[in-house]
């Protein structure tokens, strides 16, 4: 024998949880603080992401050749030139373009004080940056290079002072530049500031360097060749001391590291799953305590004819009802916090769609599984007690 | 000669394990019939609430027979025990009202339970009109006096005209002044709707309200 049917037309969820407009409030509260730890440590961790694979994607090129231990950009190993002219004779490759990159001391020209920043070296004729990052032309004067507006303040006010007309110079690796141009990247987790200055004067910035060596090489393909082909041709043409990336690997394998290889990616996971606990936490304590404190009125539903499931279901909708409500708080604080921090760092900290689908998703996950422990809780309205 | 409500037959009933076991009703027979008002009185501990919550299907029943609006509660499934419940009327020592909804919805809840239930609005609006709550139908529990409650959850008990309303003390908590009034109600709206009422009380003041009064004494029925 079923029960029969039942209309359930009051919404006791909804009525219960915004019958108390004070309990209501601290268990919003408690979710939007939750949700604003998830979203500033994904945002963090997106923006680490974002920020150290810009100058990735800022190169240009359909193959990237780099040293077979290749891991990150900021730790980069040199290879020999004479890959990429190995790399020449392969017939779909249509050009090569070397890039040299070192890590320098870049003297604030106002304070004087030093800070490491990082240096591209490139060829002035090829653009090795994509045209609208960098115009590659008044490098061809020695001891001139091209600034990232972007950097941080540290740096001094190069930018602004560039551009208000006047001259910069200072000491770039203990030797004078002067700023010829501005592009833009941006700093990184790893790098707070980039360099683009020709071949020629990188040799001088960095003497003890040998001149047949290079850190990247860019290879741009004849039309209609396909990456993935040419890619798997000079793997077996080229030796086994340089691999071929495409650029989207060269960006991932990046990735990787920070994600993997650093305890950067474990940080901020675990501050995902922290702000997750805290949630949980939370919402159990708002919901056992609801459920307790109508323990008799819920034995009262049970003694009219209402059942385990129904009452059940009342507190997943409560525990819903609270995810739904909370998140809403939750995301404008942190989109307004993604402002200070983007402000306050220069990092690419961005709120991505998914990133609003992930952790509504959490968030309501949190909920109901808060609400399920709390609705256990139930059992214990006996409707036989309250006689 | 129509069924009765409730028929007990030889009912026991004990509490505690096996070496603790504690037997409180023995050998229990009754009957209600249709719209009779029973009164069950005694001391306390004599087993009078136990039975009242057999008869309302929220014990399981151990040993006898106890027929509720024809169904045998003795070994019936959770489902059968649910809708039992349903076709009766519940009123407690306190309101018990849900204090999350108005009296309206408090008596909604009772309502919308029944599937062949039409026009609920109206229905509601009736049954509190007719305990004298016409004026304070928005009002949730906590703004209602002692009296008032005890009213909404007679309203709510009798709202979808069960055949058979269980009492436990409704006056208790209650002045001998709203308490005389709360069983009027009950006592006219029993008459009104046919609805047998069976209720515990201790309030010797209200047993004129009776058609019958049992008396029960160490878990029997004294004769």
């Amino acid at each position: 024998m079923k029960v029969t049917w039942v209309r359930f037309k009051t919404p006791l969820a909804w009525l219960q949880v915004t019958r108390e407009k004070t309990r209501l409030a601290v268990a919003l509260a408690g979710i939007a603080f939750a949700n604003i730890l998830m979203f500033m440590q994904l945002g963090f961790l997106g923006a680490l992401f974002t920020s150290i694979t810009i100058p990735h994607k800022s190169l240009q090129g359909d193959l990237v050749i780099v040293q077979a231990q290749y891991e990150t950009l900021f730790s980069i190993r040199s290879f020999s030139r004479d890959r990429l002219l190995a790399a020449l004779a392969c017939p779909e490759v249509a050009s090569v373009n070397p890039l040299s990159v070192a890590p320098a001391i870049w003297r604030n020209p106002v304070t004087r004080t030093g800070r490491a920043i990082l240096v591209f070296g490139v060829s002035p004729e090829r653009p090795a940056f994509a045209a609208a990052v960098a115009d590659l032309e008044p490098l061809k004067i020695p001891d001139r290079v091209l600034f990232d507006r972007a950097a941080r303040p540290e740096y001094g006010p190069v930018a602004s002072t560039y551009a208000a007309g006047e001259r910069v110079v200072t000491e770039l690796s203990d030797r004078q530049v002067e700023v010829e141009g501005l592009f833009s990247v941006g700093p990184s987790f790893a790098a707070d500031g980039n360099i683009i200055t020709s071949e020629t004067t990188f040799l001088r910035l960095f003497p003890e360097r040998s001149p047949s060596k290079i850190e990247v090489g860019l290879l741009m393909l004849k039309p209609g060749a396909d990456p993935i082909q040419v890619q798997r041709e000079l793997a077996g043409r080229l030796p086994p001391d340089v691999k071929v990336l495409t650029p989207q690997s060269f960006a991932q394998l990046e990735a990787d590291y920070w994600a993997g290889s650093t305890g950067i990616g474990f940080i901020f996971g675990l501050g995902t799953i922290v702000g997750f606990v805290v949630g949980a936490v939370i919402v159990y304590q708002i919901l056992y305590a609801d459920v307790a404190d109508h323990l008799s009125e819920y034995a009262t539903l049970k003694a009219m004819g209402y059942t385990d499931r129904y009452l059940f279901g009342v507190v997943v909708q409560e525990g819903l009802i609270l995810a739904v409500l909370g998140f809403v708080p939750g995301v404008v604080l942190s989109l307004g916090l993604y402002v200070v921090a983007r402000e306050a760092t220069l990092f690419p900290i961005s709120m991505p769609f998914d990133r609003l689908v992930l952790v509504l998703v959490l968030t309501v996950g949190m909920c109901a599984a808060s609400a399920l422990i709390a609705a256990r809780k139930l059992q214990a309205a006996d409707p036989a007690d309250i006689f | 000669m129509e069924e009765p409500v409730v028929t007990i037959a030889a009912l026991n009933h004990r509490f505690g394990d096996k070496n603790l076991e504690r037997q409180v009703l023995f050998e229990i027979d009754l009957k209600v019939q249709p719209g009779e008002i029973v009164l069950l009185t005694g001391p306390s501990g004599c087993g009078k609430t136990t039975l009242l919550t057999l008869v309302g299907g929220l014990r399981s029943v151990q040993q006898g027979s106890l027929v509720v609006l024809d169904q045998q509660l003795g070994g019936a499934s959770p489902p059968e025990l649910v809708n039992v419940r349903r076709q009766i009327g519940y009123i407690f020592q306190s309101h018990n009202l849900l204090q999350f909804l108005t009296a309206r919805q408090n008596v909604r809840m009772a309502l919308e339970l029944d599937p062949r239930a039409t026009d609920i609005e109206n229905r509601t609006q009736q049954i509190l009109e007719a305990v004298g709550l016409g004026e304070r139908l928005d009002d949730y529990p906590e703004k209602l006096s002692g009296g008032q409650k005890q009213r909404v959850a007679i309203a709510r008990a009798l709202a979808h005209r069960p055949a058979l309303v269980l009492a436990d003390e409704p006056t208790a908590a209650l002045d001998s002044k709203s308490g005389r009034a709360v069983v009027e109600l009950m006592q006219h709206l029993s008459r009104v709707q046919r609805t047998a009422v069976l209720m515990v009380t201790h309030d010797n003041r209200i047993l004129d309200i009776a058609d019958r009064v049992i008396k029960m004494e160490d878990g029997y029925i004294c004769t």
